[in-house]
């Protein structure tokens, strides 16, 4: 049993905690960025009606969803080199992550935009509104509401998914619960407490998620999380 | 010398055959326990028993909120402190099935909750049992909403048991990262895992598309 639990190693090591969950929020919230950025040229592509953009994209797309994350971070972390890119783990692990989460976010970018009624883009073309403007003025906002919900299901997958990071030594929060089970053989105060630590992440997006499921006016939202 | 590297990759392939079985067996026997555990999970949520309801609510987030990497160490490292000795293959399995049925409860819980209540007040009132009400009326109409995702399921469960890597176990991830000490070229050793993966997870995803495609038109023709 774990009558040996000890408190005091765990404050003991707070610091190193403290440190790894604030380097798994930025570097998460750093992907996040690059993932949006990805999803949104990959969706762009993807909804045009000729194939030279939209079938690369859809190939890139079920490429990433039928292939394991940790796979993906092994082909850039032992490949890129081979091409001459010697990049710190930290790069090569919110690369990777930005790269896996940008193929669904695309998707879930894509589900909105397809959401809009077809009768609002007539509309817009029949007051004579150009493609940017139709876009800009009709599809996306109405758009963007739909899609915040499942992104932040998608930040909550990302936000666990960077724990894979550790496996390519970077020192985030799983890295911090490996380090006190390795030198001071106590695993079960390692990663309880990086259990805790995810915990405190993933309720806050999930209350998030509630929140602005209710400031958009949307129906409590259950993302498939 | 990308020859070489060939003949050498040609060469390791019976690991790669075993490792490919591994992450087979591996997903199919947790696949199957946490589809039964997770819909048992599924009817017990939504069974009326408001404890039991939100004690499996709290252990299902408790499950999707903490990174499967994470889990699999706590089972591994942690378990023996209760004196139950786990080889690594079954920390794997019970992490994925637990992780399985907690996805599946889910599921399984939102798809009992779109059958309207006049059919269950229905049954009710034809005399079935309790039984007969969930096997005959509740679930065939329940597995409309559950299917789909239930695939999509089995693919992320695939896909995830690639973490068990991580404790040693060799499966398809791992025999590449083996590989790529012998044969340093990450593209090629990774770029062949990456199919394996795809050969085993896209049907699935296929058929995900499918049936959700198929249950959305057949939802909309016998709409109530």
């Amino acid at each position: 049993m774990l009558e040996n639990f000890s408190f005091r190693t765990i404050v003991e090591y707070l610091p190193l905690f403290g440190q790894g969950l604030v380097t798994t929020v930025w570097l998460s919230a750093l992907s996040f960025a690059g993932a949006l950025a990805v999803g949104i040229v990959l969706a762009a592509m993807n909804l045009q009606r000729g194939w030279l953009f939209r079938v690369p994209a859809k190939a890139y797309i079920d490429a990433v969803r039928a292939t394991p994350l940790l796979a993906q971070l092994y082909f850039l972390y032992f490949g890129l080199p081979r091409l001459g890119f010697v990049l710190p783990e930290l790069v090569v692990g919110i690369l990777a992550l930005s790269l896996n989460s940008g193929a669904y976010i695309a998707e879930i970018i894509r589900a909105g935009i397809l959401s809009i009624p077809r009768g609002q883009v007539e509309a817009g073309v029949a007051s004579g509104m150009t493609y940017i403007q139709r876009m800009r003025l009709v599809i996306l906002p109405q758009a963007f509401k739909v899609t915040i919900p499942p992104l932040l299901g998608q930040a909550i997958v990302l936000v666990k998914d960077s724990a894979l990071l550790s496996l390519i030594s970077v020192s985030e929060l799983t890295r911090a619960g490996q380090l006190l089970a390795s030198d001071r053989f106590m695993p079960a105060e390692g990663f309880i407490t990086i259990a805790a630590f995810y915990l405190l992440l993933y309720y806050g997006l999930k209350g998030l998620a509630a929140l602005s499921g209710r400031w958009l006016g949307l129906q409590p939202a259950r993302s498939s999380t | 010398m990308i020859w070489q590297q060939l003949q050498s990759l040609a060469g390791s392939y019976p690991l790669a055959l075993r490792g490919l079985g591994m992450t087979v067996v591996l997903s199919l026997i947790s696949l199957v326990l946490g589809t039964l555990l997770g819909f048992g999970l599924g009817i017990l949520r939504t069974g009326g028993n408001r404890l039991i309801s939100v004690a499996i609510g709290a252990w299902v987030d408790l499950i999707r909120g903490t990174p499967f990497l994470v889990q699999i160490f706590l089972i591994f490292f942690i378990l023996p402190e209760f004196c139950i000795e786990l080889d690594a293959f079954t920390a794997g399995i019970i992490a994925l099935t637990n992780l399985a049925a907690c996805f599946i409860c889910e599921i399984v819980a939102a798809g009992i909750r779109s059958v309207p209540t006049g059919q269950v007040e229905a049954a009710l009132a034809s005399g079935l049992s309790r039984w007969q009400r969930m096997r005959q009326v509740v679930l065939p109409q329940a597995m409309r909403i559950v299917l789909p995702p239930l695939v999509g399921q089995y693919v992320l469960l695939i896909k995830d048991s690639s973490v068990v890597s991580a404790i040693g176990l060799t499966d398809l991830t791992r025999v590449g990262w083996l590989v790529v000490q012998r044969v340093p070229n990450g593209l090629l050793v990774f770029f062949l895992v990456g199919v394996g993966y795809f050969i085993v997870c896209y049907p699935l995803i296929m058929l995900a598309r499918r049936l959700e495609r198929r249950m959305g038109a057949a939802h909309g023709e016998v709409q109530l």
